[in-house]
């Protein structure tokens, strides 16, 4: 019987749960001899592992394992930038897999590709000459902790056709492979000073339906947002939320207008409202929002949830995962609507991805 | 021959890799040159482009910290530390240990 396995990124290793029938739960790891991992993903062609990884120490790479999590290695060849250009990539994140290639995301901002199963990488792209390259290099104007380019999302269709998020300047589109690119954040909200308004908006998470390429949804520093058109212009879908702010969003994978967010206080804490945990599900595409709590903890749970930390799979009834910056993971396989923990004592998590395995 | 003592860091992540080994090299960088030789990848493990040695990698030559141009004697204990930290999250507090001498 297929497995489900979800992907947890942790600050210290990658962990692997398993489920049969989404039920029955075991947790392996820690992997990446507990190297703080960004992102990890699972790419069905292969069947290959791969987690994006930096230590304080050695430096950045990809972690790999083609055999769900037995062996591992990793690398970083080619993962760097030239001697004499200025930038030093710091940490690798936004892993995705499509069309026979691994993209990664990086800062320094940029984007870097594999073609032969992350063994050795290359520089597809830095986004050079778009507005706001002149500074989003510059520490000074970086949060704590910045990603660069923390999420890239490819077109099903089309191998040179890519959505990559700058941390903090926004999202932006090319379709000849990296050669040029065009900001996509018309209509967004920005509650500070732009120089340029095509782009300063802080996009969190981008998510796109898998039934309908034109809908892309967004969690934003300053907001929810929907995109009818392929991401051209945006329409803020906030109203019914407890707070504007989140990182985390999943899209359902059968129905383009059933969305997922995970509302959270702005400000340093980045916790779940009233310390009572909760996801927030819209089902006609964000006129509407309702509270999904069911096996949650309703007291005292300060939890935070990253950009990467939730997860949706393509079940019928689609289940749903997400995982705490303290440590828990919650899964629900009623498309939200209750909710188990399945982990509880875990380091901080990152991310999570779910994929069905043999 | 230089005898030389890498972190302990290092050895999940090349197969074989001692502790413990003795190079025959004109500077800290030849070493670690030779090193990346027997163990590909190894060098990004301690240098970042520059090449320079990482933030939190600290070398010393006979006691002394060492850069990469260091120059090395036939007698030399060259020591690789990974920077220990501990107590606060933030990484770049840390305190690097000189080695004890022999």
């Amino acid at each position: 019987m297929p497995k489900t396995l979800l992907l947890i990124g942790t600050r210290k290793g990658l962990f692997l749960i398993e489920g049969e029938d989404r039920r029955d739960w075991t947790v392996r790891g820690p992997f990446c001899e507990g190297w703080p991992i960004y992102h990890a993903i699972h790419d069905p062609e292969s069947g290959t592992i791969y987690a994006a990884a930096a230590s304080e120490w050695h430096g950045a790479g990809v972690w790999r394992s083609g055999d769900l999590g037995e062996s591992w290695e990793l690398s970083s060849e080619g993962l760097s930038y030239e001697d004499d250009g200025g930038l030093k990539l710091s940490k690798v994140s936004g892993l995705t897999a499509a069309h026979g290639r691994l993209l990664a995301g990086a800062e320094s901002v940029g984007i870097f590709e594999s073609r032969d199963g992350g063994g050795a990488w290359s520089l597809l792209s830095t986004l050079e000459g778009q507005p706001g390259s002149e500074s989003w290099n510059d520490p000074g104007s970086q949060p704590p902790g910045h990603l660069g380019v923390p999420a890239i999302l490819p077109d099903a269709g089309d191998p040179k056709h890519l959505w990559a998020i700058v941390q903090g300047y926004g999202i932006f589109e090319t379709t000849d492979d990296g050669e040029t690119w065009t900001p996509r954040n018309k209509g967004l909200r920005a509650d500070w000073p732009l120089e340029n308004p095509e782009v300063g908006y802080c996009v969190h998470k981008l998510v796109r339906s898998p039934v309908d390429p034109e809908r892309f949804y967004q969690q934003n520093h300053v907001g929810m947002h929907r995109s009818d058109d392929g991401g051209h212009s945006w329409t803020e879908i906030t109203e019914g939320l407890p707070t504007e702010f989140g990182f985390a969003a999943a899209a359902h994978p059968h129905d383009r207008d059933t969305f997922y967010v995970i509302p959270l206080d702005p400000g340093h804490g980045r916790c779940m409202p009233e310390g009572q945990a909760a996801v927030w599900r819209t089902r006609d595409a964000g006129s509407k929002w309702e509270r999904l709590d069911r096996g949650l903890p309703e007291r005292d749970a300060h939890l935070g949830v990253l950009r990467e930390g939730m997860a949706i799979d393509a079940h019928d009834s689609p289940g749903l995962y997400f995982g705490t910056s303290t440590g828990q993971v919650f899964a629900s396989t009623d498309e939200g609507v209750s909710w188990d923990e399945i982990a509880s004592y875990l380091p901080g998590i990152s991310s999570v991805e779910v994929a069905t395995v043999a | 021959m230089a005898d030389v003592h890498l972190p302990s860091t290092l050895r999940p992540l090349f197969p074989d890799l001692p502790r413990q080994l003795e190079l025959e090299a004109g500077t800290v960088e030849e070493a670690i040159a030779q090193l990346d030789e027997r163990w590909p990848g190894l060098k990004d493990r301690l240098c970042e482009p520059g090449p320079a040695l990482r933030r939190h990698i600290n070398v010393y030559v006979d006691r002394e910290r060492a850069e990469l141009d260091a120059p090395l004697s036939k007698s030399s204990r060259v020591d690789v530390i990974a920077a220990i930290s501990g107590g606060c999250q933030e990484p770049s507090r840390h305190v690097a240990r000189a080695p004890r001498a022999r």
